[in-house]
Parts: C-alpha cells; sequence; structure tokens
C-alpha cells in the first residue's frame, strides 16, 4: 500500500496518502453521513404532529339538584365537576402519579393503584402523588359548561354561573 | 471388460427407488455422524449447529455447571416463538377487535386456549430462567475475562426478554392490559416528577417524549396498541435472535463456558464407559488454531477432556428442551391464563397489578415513581454491567460460589439481604412513609428517598464493608448480588400477595374489602 510519489521523493517527507484510501474513506464517510442522516429523518416518524386522541374540550350539563361539594363527573369524563355558593369548577381525576382515575369519596379523591389521597381541593394528603390534581378551565354558555381539559388553572379558581 | 448394461428405464426405477435415501444422505454434507470426524463435519457443515463447537468439555455438560438454565431460556423462547405465530392467525391488533379476538382466541378456536396457555407460561418460564441464568453465571463467576462482553450482551437479552412479556402485556385488551399498560407509560413519564420540581417541564421534558413515543398519544389507545404488537411479534424479536446469536457465538468464541483452572484434576481419568475419545485418528490436527488470535477452544488444554459435540452436547440440550416444553404444557393444562373484562379508560382495576416480575418495582413506584420505576432499575443495570470490569480476579472462576468468602459469605448476604428488606418494607408499611411524617417536606425528597433508596445504600454500605474485609471485589459483588436477589425476592412477594386494592397491605386476599 505504500506508494513513492514523484522523482524527487525523499525518504524525510512525510508519506501522502495512498489515493486508494482516499477513496476508501470518502466512500465510509459519504455512506455513514448519509445513513445518520436518514436515522435523524426518520426519527421524527414516531411522533405524529396531530396526536389521534379524543377532543379535550367537552360541553356537559350539571343537574340542578347537585348539592355543594358533590361531584358530578360527566358520562365517559374523567373529570369531577363541583358547584357551591362561589361557582362552578371543575378537578381532573387524573392522578398525577401514574394515570390511574381517583374516585371521588366523601372526603377528597382516593387513588385505587398507589394509595394516594387528595383533599377535596385536590391538594395531596397521601401517597406518591407528586403533585395537586389539576383545576380545569371552565366556562359557562347558558345552562351548559365547558371543561378544557388542557388548560388548567390556578386552585380554587370557581366560575359564577 | 464385463460392463453391466442397464436398460434407461431399469436405470430410472433404480434411482427412483433409491431416491428417497439418497434425500436423506444429502441433508448430511459429509455422510451420517457415525464416526468422529463425520460428527465434526456434521457440527461445522451445519448451518445452526455451527454456533457449537464440535467438541464439549466434559465439564460444560455436567448437570451442576449450568443446570441447562440458557437452553432452557432458548427453550422457552422457541416454544413463544412457534405458539406466538399461531396466535397471530387469529389476533387482530386493534381496540375494537382484540379483545373479540382473544374471546374467539379461547372459545371458538380449536386448541386456541391451550395454545395461548402455553404461550403465556413459556413467557413466564423464560422470565424465570433468565433470572436463573444469570444468577448461575455470576455465582460462577462466568463473567470473567474473555466473558465480559457476553455479560452485557446477556444483560441486553434480560432487558429485551422483559420488553418481549411487557409488550405482550397489553394485547388482550383487558382491565389488566390497559391498567399495566397505563402505569408502565407514566413510569416512563416520571422523569417529569424532577423537571416539574425544578420548574423545567415546560422546555425540557425527556419524560413526557418517552410515554409519547411509547404509546404515539397522550393515552393508551390505537397507537399504542399498534406500537406494542409491533414491538412484541417483530422488532423485539428480531432484536433477541440476533443478540441471542452473538451471544452464543461468543461463549464458543470465549472458550466455552468457564471452568475452573484444575478443572482435569477435578474430573479425573474418562470413566470406562464413556464413548471413546477417538474412533478414528484425525486427518487434521488443531494447526488452524495456531492462526486464530486469542483463546480458543482447545488452545491450552487439548482435546483430552473433551467428547463430541454430536451426541454428547446436542442430546443433553434436547433433553432439556423437551423438559421446557413438558412444563409448559402441563401448566397449560393445569391453569389458564387470566383474561379480564375488556379495557375500559374510565375505571381503574382495583388493584392494577404489573406482569409478577414487575411487582416488585410497583411496589417502590408505590412510595415514588421516578425513583421505583427508572432510578433504582437504572443503577441496578449500571451496577450489573459494571461488574465484570471491577472484578479482575481470578480465584473462583467457575466454581459455584467461588472466590474470596464464598457460600458462607452469601449464607450471610442472604440473611442480611432477607432482614433488611423486610425490616424497612415493615416500617414503611406499619408507619408509613416521608410525607406522612412530615407533610411539608419538598417534593424532590420523596421523589428521591424511596424505600428502596434506603435498601439500595444498606446494599451498597455492606458490600464496600465486605470489599475491605475480604480485600476482594469479588466478595463485595457476590454480598451485593445476593442482597439484590433477596431485595427482588422481597419486594416481588409483598407486591404479588400482599397488596390489595388502593394498594393497601393486606395478609391475605381474602381481607379485601367488598367492592
Amino acid at each position: 500500500m505504500s506508494t513513492t510519489s514523484g522523482p524527487n521523493a525523499s525518504r524525510l517527507d512525510p508519506e501522502p496518502i495512498p489515493r486508494r484510501d482516499v477513496l476508501g474513506m470518502l466512500s465510509l464517510w459519504s455512506m455513514a453521513s448519509a445513513l445518520l442522516f436518514a436515522l435523524v429523518g426518520t426519527l421524527r416518524l414516531p411522533r405524529a404532529a396531530v396526536l389521534p386522541s379524543p377532543s379535550k374540550r367537552f360541553r356537559a350539563s350539571i343537574p340542578g339538584t347537585l348539592a355543594a361539594g358533590e361531584p358530578f363527573v360527566p358520562p365517559g369524563r374523567s373529570v369531577a365537576l363541583f358547584r357551591d355558593t362561589d361557582g362552578i369548577y371543575a378537578i381532573s381525576t387524573i392522578c398525577p402519579h401514574l394515570g390511574c382515575i381517583v374516585k371521588p369519596t366523601s372526603h377528597g379523591f382516593e387513588c385505587p393503584c398507589h394509595g394516594s389521597a387528595f383533599a377535596p381541593d385536590g391538594r395531596v394528603t397521601k401517597g406518591p402523588s407528586p403533585r395537586a390534581l389539576s383545576w380545569l378551565s371552565v366556562s359557562t354558555r347558558g345552562d351548559t359548561v365547558i371543561v378544557d381539559e388542557e388548560t388548567t388553572v390556578p386552585a380554587g379558581t370557581k366560575v359564577v354561573a | 471388460m464385463s460392463v453391466v448394461t442397464r436398460s434407461p428405464l431399469q436405470e430410472f426405477g433404480a434411482n427412483l427407488r433409491a431416491a428417497p435415501r439418497r434425500i436423506v444422505n444429502t441433508a448430511f454434507r459429509s455422510g451420517r455422524p457415525t464416526t468422529d470426524r463425520s460428527r465434526s463435519s456434521f457440527v461445522f457443515g451445519n448451518v445452526f449447529l455451527h454456533l457449537h463447537s464440535v467438541r464439549t468439555h466434559r465439564w460444560s455438560l455436567r448437570w451442576t455447571t449450568t443446570a441447562g438454565l440458557g437452553i432452557a431460556t432458548l427453550a422457552a423462547f422457541l416454544i413463544t416463538l412457534v405458539t406466538g405465530i399461531l396466535l397471530m392467525f387469529y389476533y387482530k391488533p386493534y381496540p375494537d377487535a382484540a379483545y373479540d379476538s382473544m374471546k374467539d382466541i379461547h372459545f371458538i378456536v380449536p386448541t386456541g386456549r391451550f395454545v395461548r396457555n402455553i404461550h403465556r407460561w413459556a413467557a413466564n418460564l423464560m422470565v424465570v430462567a433468565v433470572i436463573l441464568h444469570m444468577a448461575r453465571a455470576f455465582y460462577t463467576a462466568a463473567y470473567r475475562h474473555p466473558r465480559e462482553f457476553n455479560w452485557l450482551v446477556g444483560m441486553a437479552l434480560l432487558v429485551t426478554t422483559l420488553g418481549l412479556s411487557f409488550t405482550g402485556y397489553l394485547l388482550p385488551w383487558d382491565q389488566l392490559a390497559y391498567w399495566a399498560i397505563t402505569i408502565g407509560a407514566n413510569i416512563a413519564q416520571s422523569p417529569r416528577e424532577i423537571t416539574d420540581a425544578l420548574d423545567l417541564t415546560s422546555w425540557f421534558d425527556p419524560g413526557g417524549l418517552q410515554k409519547l413515543l411509547l404509546l404515539g398519544s397522550d393515552t393508551v389507545g390505537e397507537e399504542a396498541l399498534i406500537r406494542f404488537y409491533l414491538l412484541h411479534v417483530m422488532l423485539l424479536p428480531l432484536v433477541a435472535v440476533m443478540l441471542m446469536s452473538v451471544h452464543f457465538w461468543r461463549v464458543r468464541k470465549d472458550g466455552g463456558l468457564a471452568k475452573p483452572h484444575d478443572v482435569d484434576r477435578r474430573l479425573g481419568p474418562f470413566p470406562a464407559d464413556t464413548y471413546p475419545v477417538f474412533t478414528e485418528a484425525p486427518t487434521k490436527t488443531y494447526h488452524l488454531a495456531a492462526i486464530v488470535q486469542g483463546r480458543t477452544a482447545a488452545v491450552g488444554q487439548g482435546p483430552e477432556n473433551t467428547v463430541p459435540s454430536m451426541p454428547h452436547l446436542f442430546y443433553a440440550e434436547l433433553g432439556v428442551l423437551m423438559l421446557t416444553l413438558f412444563v409448559c404444557t402441563a401448566l397449560a393444562l393445569a391453569f389458564d391464563a387470566p383474561l379480564k373484562e375488556v379495557a375500559n379508560p374510565l375505571v381503574p382495576e382495583n388493584p392494577a397489578k404489573a406482569p409478577w416480575y414487575f411487582l416488585g418495582l410497583q411496589e417502590l413506584v408505590a412510595f415514588s415513581a421516578f425513583m421505583g420505576g427508572i432510578g433504582i432499575p437504572t443503577i441496578v443495570l449500571v451496577g450489573l454491567g459494571l461488574i465484570p470490569f471491577l472484578d479482575r480476579e481470578e480465584a473462583g472462576t467457575g466454581e459455584w460460589f467461588g472466590g474470596p468468602g464464598g457460600w458462607p459469605l452469601v449464607r450471610s448476604s442472604l440473611v442480611i439481604g432477607f432482614t433488611s428488606a423486610i425490616i424497612v418494607e415493615s416500617l414503611a408499611i406499619r408507619f408509613g412513609w416521608l410525607r406522612e411524617w412530615f407533610p411539608d417536606i419538598p417534593q424532590l425528597v420523596i421523589t428521591a428517598i424511596n424505600p428502596g433508596t434506603v435498601l439500595t445504600l444498606v446494599y451498597g454500605w455492606y458490600s464496600v464493608w465486605l470489599v475491605k474485609r475480604y480485600g476482594s471485589s469479588r466478595a463485595g459483588a457476590l454480598g451485593l448480588f445476593t442482597c439484590f436477589l433477596c431485595g427482588f425476592v422481597v419486594l416481588t412477594t409483598i407486591g404479588t400477595y400482599f397488596r390489595g386494592p388502593n394498594w393497601e397491605f393486606f395478609w391475605s386476599p381474602a381481607d379485601w374489602p367488598v367492592h
């Protein structure tokens, strides 16, 4: 593989890189960079630009007989709606720990999966949950309320009907 | 010169008669394996068998060397492969259809329930066998030079095996599946506990990304099912097959199974009734080994204590395969694989339990998700991977509990491992954990200090003490590995048998409240 280039080459000159090695390196690196480029492009594939989940905004009507502090869970949703003298509010029933659905009880919420317990305002009272239950954005439209599960609001935010 | 000439028709008839025999004979490139030489070429002339070396050391064939655990793992894998392909005839990976197709397999498809049961049991057996196989490799110090890399490949296979089981868990689309995977996906998201506490999540959210990549959505739905199906039937099996090929090849290339340095003395002379070592003089000696760098099967020890792999090793392997098949079939006849109600995203199964081998982690996760689900498993995996690079000793290779300390050390480690795990868990169960004691404690502290963290620290401290006391990393490794096995057993047992609704402690499922 060693080459001497030209008639004036001396033994003291650094040995030139053989042409074949240059071509080999070029093909190797062009292949590597093409693969890398393709890989980086493909890595975007598993994450769709629009997520295939049902709409997070929904409309519900609260029964007129609902007592203060009593939860109303709209069918098919993981949200508990409440009404008291200050207004209407919604608390997400998805446990911040590992995504189980908490159950509203007389003294707050309980998670069936790992025993987290929450106060009626969503504060963690027991168990592994890293934060309080989320309060969700509520707006009223006539007799109905519109809940947006994607927008959280500070705890204690209530909407006057 | 008298040549018997046959008519073309006679020739044809003779060829036709000889065809069956010739078909069989052409399957063997070098004739039937009846002599040592043809036995050798039987092995290296066959694409599957040549993963084995031609001759096997007598030490490797002893039952107590391996207990056949590696082959049992492979056998269980092959059984899940075959039964899995059969199940794919009827299974439909779509939320509306998945559960119904499971019911079809269970109640309508002839032998469907049996095949599914075998699949389930073989998968469970594979997890058990792979853990025991790892323990065997560890306790016989088989991970040492030159087998360090194969230990790492083995760990990759452990993770792949758990991944195969976990992805298969979602496919029935029943309550058990749905909520186990919801919990699993949220464990993947649990680095958010840290990023939330540091207020970074809005621009740095590795947890959210992991969950999104796993589920393809923010909840377990059709995207998640297709992803898990793809991983379960295609991607992970391919990865497993590749890793296994490397694993077996390296076993051969790294010099066969680990053996004690005085193995020849331990084995003694060949018993009189052993199959003869050479039935004909070899035409080829081991001169090939001279141009192969590094250690090969025969370097330095000669063929004296070896026997031909065909039939000695292959018949033993076949025996383990048949035994595994028998166990799976017997279990499948006796116990049905569970199938609960169809998945309901609004009502969690209570208690929602992961597959049994994850219940130890679930027990830890019930105190804090990130440390229990990601932190401690990562620490354990990194620690296991480092073992062969930290233990560079030679004493005790190839012996059970070999190395300084030996069995007495392992015995006392068993006691320490079990008692400390039981004490820490009992305290947590009886008196609660940090939040119950200090309600206003910062979340980061709760995330970091899990009963698992305490156990890891206790075990780590104990093993450092062992390293000092015996002046040997092997002694520390023996203690640490034993302790972690104990912790795994204690946590898994509590998670499996003593946790009920709301993950509360119950002595028996009979005490569970009616709900």
